[in-house]
């Protein structure tokens, strides 16, 4: 039976849709462009552009270790194809979404996230109010009321103080590689008033 | 554009439910022309996996915007990859009612 591929998050969709190359017959040669999948960029800029090793940059893409280092050999060798043989790269396709940020409304109190990128300066889309800041988290907004405290491995229960800003769970258990968790993470219904 | 909501009873003034899985009734809000649908959510009673299963279940109504208390964690990814927006309201006594005024005051 066929396995299912699941979709691989990306952290931020690339900002351009490929490159040229330039030089004498740059035109004629780069009519055949290189397909390089999102999930490759995002292997690559994870890697080489923010310079995580490969074990960090599994989590992040919620892949095998195994599987990013495919993913992340088929990146350099698709840009050294078209280095080497100077056609055009573009930057396309595979099955991936766009891990999308949380917002929170200074006005009505709502979190919400913006699948779609195209949107810079979102509005509420409660209450329409301008008043929206920035928030991060780790997956559920419940477990945001509490920003500092600890990250726990649910492996082995190995705990480390957890890093503001940074999901616990792109975090690595250090004594056995597990992603981390939020240490007793509330799951709803809490009475805990934020601020 | 159609705006689900995860809620307590199948009246306008029954509360939005603090789970998206497991609430008692979806109500799907259509802005195009105020139209509302309560629907008994068939996941409600699921072991596992019910945030799952209930995306699975919305997704056919074609919704763009999921209103609930809380989401699972592991629903984020698939509400990405089906670029459906998640909003989370934070005071659990707001009703149907006022969420579906709020929303139609947004629109004009
Ligand atoms: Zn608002
Ligand atoms: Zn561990």
């Amino acid at each position: 039976m066929a396995r299912i591929k699941r979709p691989r998050k990306i952290l931020n969709p690339p900002s351009i849709k490929g490159f040229k190359p330039y030089g004498s017959d740059a035109d004629l040669r780069s009519a055949d462009p290189v397909t390089v999948l999102f999930e490759e960029y995002e292997a690559l800029r994870l890697s080489d552009y923010d310079r995580l090793n490969h074990h960090q940059a599994s989590i992040m893409m919620g892949v095998s270790r195994p599987t990013f280092t495919r993913i992340y050999a088929a990146a350099l060798q698709k840009i050294a194809i078209a280095f080497v043989e100077g056609r055009k790269i573009a930057i396309e396709g595979g099955k991936v979404y766009f891990d999308s940020e949380w917002h929170h409304c200074n006005a009505c109190g709502c979190y919400f996230n913006q699948p779609d990128k195209n949107i810079a300066n979102p509005l509420c889309p409660l209450c329409g109010s301008e008043k929206i800041s920035d928030y991060e988290f780790s997956g559920s907004p419940q477990y945001s009321r509490f920003s500092d405290g600890k990250c726990k491995c649910p492996e082995c229960e190995y705990e480390q103080a957890h890093q503001p800003g940074l999901p616990c769970k792109a975090q690595a258990c250090p004594q056995c590689g597990h992603a981390m968790i939020r240490a007793g993470a509330p799951r709803r219904n809490h009475k805990t008033k934020q601020r | 554009m159609r705006i689900a909501m995860a809620s307590t009873g199948n009246s306008l003034e029954a509360k939005i439910d603090t789970s998206f899985g497991r609430c008692a009734w979806f109500v799907i809000y259509d802005t195009s022309n105020g139209g509302i649908e309560f629907i008994p959510n068939p996941t409600k009673g699921v072991e596992d996996h019910a945030g799952q299963s209930a995306v699975e279940f919305i997704k056919e109504r074609n919704v763009s915007k999921i209103i609930s208390g809380d989401f699972g964690l592991k629903i984020k990814p698939m509400l990405d990859s089906l670029n459906i927006q998640m909003i989370v309201v934070n005071d659990n006594t707001l009703t149907i009612h006022h969420i579906i005024q709020l929303l139609k005051k947004e629109e004009s």
